[in-house]
């Protein structure tokens, strides 16, 4: 009864893909391509204040924050309120939350996915994973956008640091391990200078990480810092609670000498 | 009894005053006195007899953090993700509430499986402790029930998808199974009207239920008196005042020897509450920081931990209805244990080599079920779970054979006729593509049967039980 629905189904999304016309030779993944340990220190508030920075002038334009307020950003970073108001060109109270003005519905029309929000990206992805991915935008003239990513392939996303990054090239060798066809990574090549040096764009990047990560668990470092306490406190009653015990049995182990 | 009963002098302290109009009217005395300060417990307990007590605090812990987090969060698909992160953020100590609830889940399931195998490994589901262990099995299924429904709240992908995948399994069943299905969901797909009855059952129904249940479990506890480590009823042997030799009042021995207990449970819980809340993607998957979307399904979908050694089970048949039998099966054959080892020897200690052997595999097959109901569902791990599932069910086989002092004769015929019912399932599942892989991970199962049916017949020692000393040992 179902089963004919299905086959139907996918006939009809094959047509569908033929008549899309995805290039012919396009490999349907990329491999051999590692992360890259992002450079996390959130008790550096300047990294992380940099990060806002930079989130707010490169991606804030079409993701958002929806979870994140911009006066605990304040808040958490050590900004005062006029640097807070610098960082804030579209919301008019602090206690507002940090969203954008792109329509989800034209968005998808555009990009053909909306920019997802990303409240909590770090710990759905892992902070390596963002890292990486930021910087792994190559120039790929079947996409869209003109730009593929090695580690989120065939991304919708444009690439946002086309600019300080300059635009890089890929090599890779094309394999077939199960049949089908699979780009094996071999290096980026630089076509474009960008305007920060290779350096410089790693900081950018690793400052930006840095701050998605606060922003995915602000309270992290309130965590940290109150568990020792926690666990001291825990470790001092353990060990009055055995020295109780010990007390307490003393007088079993008198009753039972035979049992020694 | 009875000077209880009687009217405080006028001259005692205000308390006692106080718990004497209370006992008058509230046997409060007499429960704490037969319940608590004179309700003996063997002097033996060790290790494994903390468990109980810290599967209380863990329930107490769920339900206090429970009630704080209900207060935030919003059973609504448009809002239960974003209540989570504003519980996560906004509210006072919010995020501590949730990594203790979300902790508790986990331990209480790595505390009450610990609580089990301690069962096992002593017998303490032997006469007359069958109806206290079935209990204890009901508090389990209820436990589950608890935290499958709790998974669907934070409304993220991996508890969408784990929804529809464990709410459809329902389905398998003839005739019945799309129509029960729907019931369950209360929709044509799981939706905000399975998130809003789940909540109702998550926060409420089940709860009660399981406090219930704790409730009778210790009251069957205390009917029938605690077992120990050496499987000997210490109410046999009783002293001149009519107190077991070999016990000692729960309060205060076993209160501050538990205490000492919550100390060590509570360090291991802060440091995962504090410094690995999802204890590398364990104990909160990743995945689930996704807000759920219907229209796309995971790569990997699977449960958390604590559901992955019946998860291989399940996935370990290509048909769907032998998939579910099995894995409901894999539980319910656990409510049969008192009537499958009914070995008069209770303690593992005493039991021969090849029960005891046969005990710790039966601990490493269902870690490894565990840990194989992690893997993606591929065509090997599918197989080598198969052959982990048969060695599941070969131990309540093999502990009921035990059980009855086996003639060689009668461990050749069980040991051919599990070998025929393991090879009938390979026939019955038989894909030519992947025959080397049947063939070689037959050894699996193959080699447990020749090690707990066969090297019997050439070790008999092996099979010999030792004497049970008529007073409990303290080591």
């Amino acid at each position: 009864m179902k089963t004919p629905i299905r086959i139907s189904l996918a006939a009809l999304g094959v047509l569908l893909g033929f008549a899309l016309g995805t290039p012919r030779s396009e490999a349907v993944k990329l491999t051999g391509y590692r992360l890259e340990q992002a450079p996390i220190n959130l008790t550096d508030t300047a990294s992380l204040q940099r990060g806002a920075r930079t989130f707010v002038n490169y991606c804030m334009g079409c993701h958002t924050l929806q979870y994140q307020r911009w006066s605990q950003l304040g808040h958490r970073l050590h900004l005062n309120h006029q640097a807070l108001r610098e960082l804030m060109f579209l919301q008019t109270k602090p206690t507002e939350m940090m969203t954008n003005a792109m329509p989800a519905l034209k968005a998808i029309r555009w990009f053909g996915a909306a920019p997802p929000d990303l409240s909590v990206i770090v710990d759905q992805k892992g902070s390596s994973w963002v890292y990486t991915y930021l910087q792994s935008f190559y120039i790929d003239p079947h996409r869209p956008s003109g730009v593929n990513n090695a580690v989120f392939y065939r991304v919708a996303m444009p690439d946002p640091f086309w600019k300080t990054q300059g635009m890089q090239k890929i090599v890779y060798r094309r394999v077939r391990p199960d049949g089908y066809l699979v780009n094996q990574f071999v290096k980026f090549t630089p076509i474009t200078r960008g305007t920060l040096s290779p350096r410089a764009f790693r900081r950018q990047v690793g400052n930006l990480t840095n701050f998605l990560a606060m922003v995915s668990h602000p309270d992290e470092l309130k965590r940290i810092h109150l568990g020792i306490w926690v666990i001291a406190f825990c470790v001092v009653f353990t060990i009055l609670a055995y020295a109780l015990k010990r007390e307490f049995w003393k007088d079993v182990h008198r009753k039972h000498p035979h049992e020694q | 009894m009875s000077e209880t009963r009687t009217v405080p002098k006028p001259s005692a302290g205000w308390g006692k005053n106080l718990l004497g109009w209370i006992d008058e009217r509230f046997p409060l005395t007499k429960l704490w006195k037969s319940q608590v300060s004179e309700y003996y417990a063997p002097i033996n307990f060790n290790f494994w007899y903390f468990f109980g007590s810290l599967a209380l605090l863990v329930l107490v812990n769920q339900i206090v953090t429970g009630i704080f987090l209900a207060m935030s969060y919003q059973p609504n698909t448009h809002l239960a993700f974003g209540s989570i992160q504003y519980i996560m953020r906004d509210v006072h100590w919010g995020w501590l509430l949730r990594y203790m609830h979300t902790t508790g889940a986990s331990l209480f399931f790595v505390v009450i499986y610990l609580h089990m195998f301690r069962g096992l490994l002593y017998g303490s589901y032997k006469k007359p402790r069958e109806l206290l262990w079935i209990l204890g099995m009901l508090i389990y299924v209820c436990l589950m029930a608890e935290a499958f429904m709790g998974y669907l709240m934070p409304w993220g992908q991996m508890s969408y998808w784990g929804a529809v995948v464990i709410t459809s399994l329902f389905g398998a069943i003839p005739w019945i199974g799309s129509h029960l299905v729907i019931w369950i969901r209360g929709d044509f797909g799981v939706s905000g009207a399975t998130l809003n009855r789940f909540f109702a059952l998550h926060v409420v129904a089940i709860p009660l239920m399981l406090v219930f249940l704790v409730v009778c479990h210790l009251m069957a506890l205390h009917e029938v008196g605690s077992n120990n480590p050496d499987g000997i009823e210490i109410h046999e042997n009783l002293d001149e005042n009519g107190k077991p030799v070999d016990g000692v009042p729960f309060h205060p021995y076993y209160t501050v020897k538990d205490l000492f207990g919550v100390g060590i449970f509570l360090i291991i819980f802060a440091i995962i509450v504090f410094y690995a809340p999802t204890l590398k993607g364990i104990f909160i998957d990743p995945i689930n920081y996704k807000p759920a979307n219907f229209l796309q399904t995971p790569p990997d979908i699977h449960p958390l931990w604590y559901f992955t050694p019946y998860y291989a089970i399940l996935r370990s048949f290509p048909n769907k209805l032998f998939g579910v039998t099995t894995f409901m099966l894999a539980i319910v054959v656990l409510f049969f244990l008192p009537w499958i080892d009914r070995h008069p020897i209770k303690s593992v200690r005493y039991r021969a080599p090849f029960y005891r052997i046969l005990l710790l595999a039966f601990a490493a097959t269902f870690l490894f079920l565990g840990y194989i109901g992690m893997q993606p569902a591929t065509l090997f791990w599918q197989k080598v779970g198969l052959r982990m599932a048969e060695i599941y069910f070969l131990f309540f086989v093999t502990a009921w054979t035990y059980a009855r002092s086996p003639s060689k004769l009668r461990l050749l015929v069980t040991f051919a006729l599990s070998l025929a019912v393991i090879l009938w399932i390979d026939w019955r599942f038989y894909l030519p593509s992947i025959a080397a892989l049947i063939w070689w991970t037959l050894l699996i199962p193959l080699c447990y049967l020749i090690l707990f049916y066969l090297v019997p017949l050439l070790w008999p020692g092996g099979m010999r039980d030792r004497t049970v000393p008529t007073r409990v040992t303290l080591r």
